[in-house]
């Protein structure tokens, strides 16, 4: 028999700027993390002996935030010492791949109780400041065709026509609705205030979001791609999509998930477990999956890893009553609601990563919990959450609310 | 005798002067490479007699490079020998470097490729001030890469980004600017004053290091995990994509030495530049490339396709008729190399605005400050416009180079070869018309040659000779020597129409119109064209050379087929060609529209209407890229290998010089016909007739090719 894997509780950060002037940069990640434990711990009366492991999703794993968080904020925020942490990268999806590795774990029967979640500072360790051959080693970068996501998201929005002023559109529509979330109190039940050493709040709101953002005031924004494009990344494209003539670079800062500083905790385990600490499941996790599409488009995954998901959950798209496409660019998520054939009205109904940020590493898990509140304000059954990655990856989970 | 002299001064300074026997100029050969391993253990063994070490040359340049003739001979199954015997090498001049005696290199001439890499490996370089002294990498001309340390320690000298262009684009330097740059030290004005200043240097600093041999040493400007310098590198690829288009693997493998090398100690760099330059070595493209453009380009410059006799002619005044672009290109290049030039043209006004093209490009020079103004206006004395036909007396050489009409030849050629002086040529710039026509119009048929121009004529490198039946070996022999005497290529040609390089030029065209017409693309069909190595898309190209004027040379060889009584085949691009002429009035660049639209002041860009009239959407998504590729140089080494056939062309190096010269065909390959050896005969004989059963028979291989794919014959 399986063992279902079901979410306790949930809590996240609010996102900071992901600059030197953002209200986060002054807080270290291990202290970051480590409030998001203490806040699960605090909420759920939770006896951390009984937790088996932590996975934590981290994608700039250096500095301030290398050497294993996950384990090293357990031991931060002094967890009991037979608590286990392992921090993982899988780009974009490391949030969402700790979720779904826990619950791995569960649904194995080989542990029982586990958090899973992550951490990005991204104005402390900046954004592709681990190297890696994929980018640094020329022999690897020429013969994969390393290409800038940026520049990926331009050629599907080259491709499915979507013009300057869909995506500014749709960027708009992020901000007006996460503003209306916050207004309306949706995300309040998950946000921690970021407090520093004397409890003194030091972040209590989404830091990034611009509320009355118009259309109109994007256009002004400059292409963000447009330049490294033409200086050559273009040409990459070249050889697979040879019937482009010429990338049309629609993304700007306005239409493209925001740099921020965020972290996120999740408690995962058996219903056995829970029944033992008292602890009621506020959702299944259903299913999940991985696959893999072209590198070089590289943002195109969320489709194909939502028809993998759905396969393996023996559900239709239409069973799925909201759905969390992580807001990396405008044009990911159009062309996913456009492949899938999914209305406005069931995806990022409180706003994405344009207006609120995308903390690499965290937002992954941070959209489950999202996607948990809204179904939980709704009231309906089933949520899907589903990111591009890297390397053409795609991610995807389906919870049932319980 | 040996290759290395060893001689030791009063002060114990070691002068290694190399001196390779029987050769002019000193090369990094079997020989070499045994003098320098004798030569490095006796130093080793009187170290404690030598104060310091400089290294010269006997010849008038210090170091020519590699021998290529060993390069190109290297095959995949000797790639551990090759590797083990470059590793060896590169040991000993890491001896030399660090054995704590200061060595000093006296560059008394250019040093290139394995020369400069010598240098590297002293820790003092010292030029004399010549500014035909160069120094540079030039291996990646080649298809090669500096093997010999330089992608180790050019970028420890001046960082990686400021050594990527010597590294990757071969760019050579006078010494002047080569000591601005950082790549030598010092200048000295003669041998003896290097020489002295060497020694100087050396018993000014008793012991030596290289600066990457110091503790604490870092990479200027930072190494590959330096945040700027990481960010930079994770575009350049994309860079060096854009401009090489994925088709020549020298650049690629000169990076990644590079970037590798600067994260890890010398010893171990030296050997990925190693394994990087087996790989170069062994593989086919700097075959392909050293095959042409070393020694098919040199000894084509020897004068292979010349006859024997007569003595080298000299023109000293030509006559250029006709002041249009092609006339007004000929003149500045024959001027700009000491010739007087009389440029007529039916009004002085015409021949004036001809002339006024070199003057327009003198005055760039001079702006630029590569010429003075005296220089300018003694170049425009030698040039004389005018409308007298009597200006052109006492010419060596005269060329026509009018409107593509017949009758309009036959005139010009008759009023100006009567002034030919004793034993001047005639010449034709015709690009369609068969000589053999044209010089029934002339009164000494042996004295009258073809000389196919390319346009731009100052920048396009070749001249294609084209002889009539009647021409004379002693007509071309002069023509051939005045093609090398402007500084250009020549390749010989027997006549036909369209000589050689306008009959393959018009395979690639037609072929890539084909595709349109078959539901491509236009852009795969662009990029396709470019991703092969093919300088411009067929379509851009065609638009260049307009629309209209296509039709209307087809129009004259239907004509004059069917006039011969034969059949006229139409290609299937025609169809393309006059609906977009007829139908939609689109004749090309010049008109302001053919396959692109041309905004004023903006960039051109593909017609949008071409995709609802010709694409066919399923097909263009599904392209297979290689297939279109292939499609576009196998038409041209097709047509090639008829010229060949048809004895239109009289070598295999004139074919693949001409072809990239003239046409631009992908350069990597070697050429068309070294594109086919490179496939393999028979592989491209099988390829070639599937793609005849597919796409039609003018991908049928002519026989003589079948021939050689039965008895394992090559292009040679």
């Amino acid at each position: 028999m399986t063992n279902e894997a079901y979410i306790f509780d949930a809590v996240r950060s609010p996102r900071g700027r992901g600059k030197k002037d953002g209200a986060l940069y002054e807080i270290k990640p291990v202290d970051l993390l480590g409030s998001m434990f203490r806040a699960l711990q605090s909420r759920t009366q939770l006896d951390t002996s009984q937790v088996d492991d932590i996975v934590m999703g981290c994608v700039t794993a250096i500095g301030d935030q290398g050497a294993d968080i996950a384990k090293t904020a357990a031991l931060a925020v002094d967890w009991d010492e037979r608590v286990a942490g392992v921090t993982l990268n899988r780009f974009c999806a490391s949030g969402l791949e700790a979720v779904n590795l826990a619950a791995m774990k569960v649904r194995s029967g080989w542990e029982d109780l586990v958090v899973a979640g992550g951490v990005e500072s991204m104005s402390r360790v900046p954004m592709g400041s681990d190297g890696g051959a994929w980018a640094s080693d020329p022999a690897t970068n020429a013969h994969t065709g390393f290409m800038p996501q940026g520049i990926g998201a331009d050629l599907i929005a080259t491709l499915e026509g979507f013009s300057r002023a869909d995506v500014d559109a749709f960027a708009a529509n992020s901000q007006r609705k996460a503003a209306q979330a916050w207004e309306e109190g949706r995300f309040s039940r998950s946000i921690i205030p970021v407090t520093d050493m004397n409890g003194l709040v030091v972040l209590d709101r989404d830091q990034h979001v611009r509320p009355g953002t118009t259309a109109e005031a994007l256009a002004g924004l400059k292409p963000s791609f447009q330049m490294m494009g033409e200086m050559g990344f273009d040409s990459v494209a070249r050889e697979r999509y040879h019937y482009v003539e010429k990338i049309d670079h629609v993304h700007t800062p306005g239409n493209s998930s925001g740099i921020v500083d965020g972290a996120t905790a999740m408690l995962i385990g058996s219903e056995a477990k829970g029944r033992e600490l008292g602890l009621t499941p506020r959702a299944r996790i259903v299913a999940t999956a991985v696959t893999s599409t072209d590198p070089t488009i590289m943002l195109t995954g969320p489709a194909p890893a939502t028809r993998k998901v759905l396969e393996k959950a023996g559900l239709s798209v239409d069973d799925i009553d909201l759905f969390e496409v992580n807001e990396a660019f405008a044009a990911v998520v159009m062309r996913f609601q456009k492949e899938m054939g999914v209305p406005d009205e069931k995806v990022n109904v409180n706003g994405g990563a344009i207006a609120m940020g995308h903390p690499l590493g965290a937002t992954g898990a941070m959209i489950v919990g999202t996607l948990l509140d809204e179904l939980e304000r709704q009231n309906k059954r089933y949520g899907l959450a589903t990111l591009c990655v890297g390397g053409g990856m795609g991610i995807a989970t389906i919870i049932e609310r319980v | 005798m040996t290759a290395i002299h060893y001689d030791i001064d009063g002060n114990k300074i070691l002068t290694l002067t190399i001196d390779m026997p029987g050769q002019s100029a000193n090369t990094m050969n079997s020989e070499f490479r045994t003098a320098l391993t004798d030569t490095v253990s006796r130093v080793k063994e009187d170290a404690d007699n030598i104060s310091g070490i400089i290294i010269a040359s006997a010849k008038k340049t210090f170091f020519a490079g590699g021998d290529l003739k060993e390069l190109v001979s290297v095959t995949p199954d000797q790639a551990e020998d090759f590797f083990n015997l470059i590793v060896q090498l590169k040991q000993q001049m890491r001896t030399l470097e660090t054995l704590g005696k200061p060595v000093v290199a006296a560059i008394n001439g250019s040093a290139l490729g394995g020369g400069y890499e010598l240098c590297l490996a002293c820790h003092h370089r010292i030029a004399i001030d010549d500014k035909n002294l160069k120094v540079g990498l030039p291996e990646v001309t080649l298809g090669l890469l500096p093997g010999g340390g330089a992608c180790v320690r050019l970028p420890r000298l001046l960082g990686l980004e400021k050594s990527f262009p010597y590294l990757m684009e071969g760019k050579q330097i006078p010494a002047a600017k080569a000591l601005k740059e950082g790549m030598i030290d010092e200048l000295a004005k003669d041998q003896d004053e290097m020489m002295a200043k060497a020694r100087e240097w050396i018993l000014a600093h008793p012991t030596s290091k290289q600066p990457w041999d110091q503790k604490g040493f870092k990479i200027p400007g930072g190494g590959p995990q330096h945040p700027a310098v990481a960010q930079r590198l994770a575009i350049a690829p994309a860079m060096l994509k854009n401009k090489t288009k994925g088709c020549y693997p020298a650049p690629e493998a000169i990076m990644a030495a590079a970037v590798e090398g600067a994260q890890v100690d010398v010893d171990t760099a030296d050997r990925i530049e190693a394994r990087y330059f087996t790989r170069i070595v062994c593989g086919q493209v700097s075959k392909n490339m050293i095959g042409t453009f070393w020694f098919g380009l040199n000894a084509i410059k020897a004068g292979s396709s010349r006859p024997d006799a007569p003595e080298k002619f000299k023109v000293g005044k030509v006559g250029i008729l006709g002041a249009g672009m092609m006339g007004a290109g000929i003149a500045y290049s024959s001027v700009t190399r000491g010739l007087d030039v009389v440029l007529k043209d039916i009004s002085t006004e015409n021949a004036e605005k001809g002339k006024s093209y070199s003057d327009r490009l003198l005055a760039k020079k001079v702006s630029r400050g590569q010429m003075d103004e005296a220089a300018k206006s003694e170049i425009l004395g030698r040039l004389k416009a005018t409308a007298d036909a009597n200006d052109l007396a006492g010419c060596d050489l005269i060329i026509e180079a009018v409107f593509e009409d017949s009758d309009l030849k036959a005139k010009v050629t008759q009023e100006a070869e009567p002034k030919l002086a004793e034993g001047g040529v005639f010449a034709s710039n015709t690009s369609t018309i068969p000589i053999t026509q044209l010089a029934r119009a002339s009164a000494n048929p042996e004295k009258f040659i073809g000389l196919h121009f390319f346009s731009p004529v100052d920048k396009m490198p070749l001249v294609e000779i084209v002889v009539g039946e009647k021409t004379s070996d002693e007509t071309l022999a002069k023509a051939f020597d005045y093609v090398l005497q402007i500084g250009k290529t020549p390749i010989v040609v027997n006549d036909s129409r369209g000589f050689f390089t306008s009959r393959v030029f018009g395979t690639f065209v037609n072929e890539g119109i084909t595709l349109l017409g078959e539901g491509f693309h236009p852009a795969s069909v662009e990029n396709a064209a470019l991703l092969a190595g093919m300088p411009v898309g067929p379509l851009a190209i065609c638009d260049e050379v307009s629309l209209s004027l296509t039709t209307h040379i087809r129009d004259q060889s239907k004509k004059d087929v069917e006039a011969a009584g034969g059949t006229w085949h139409p290609h299937p691009a025609e169809a393309v060609i006059d609906e977009m002429v007829t139908e939609h009035n689109r004749k090309g660049k010049a008109a302001g529209a053919g396959f692109y639209e041309y905004p004023e002041g903006g960039k051109k860009y593909l017609w949008p209407k071409l995709i609802e009239r010709f694409v066919d959407q399923d097909k263009a998504v599904n392209a297979d890229l290689t297939l279109l590729k292939e499609r576009m140089l196998f038409i041209q080494s097709i047509e090639t290998v008829r010229c060949m056939e048809e004895k239109v062309l009289r070598s295999v190096r004139d074919a693949n010089i001409g072809s990239i010269f003239g046409i631009g065909f992908a350069a990597w390959s070697g050429g068309a016909l070294q594109y086919i050896n490179q496939y393999g005969v028979r592989e491209f004989v099988s390829r070639a007739n599937e793609l005849a059963d597919s796409y039609g028979e003018r991908f049928r291989v002519p026989a003589m090719l079948e021939a050689m794919a039965e008895k394992g014959e090559t292009f040679q």
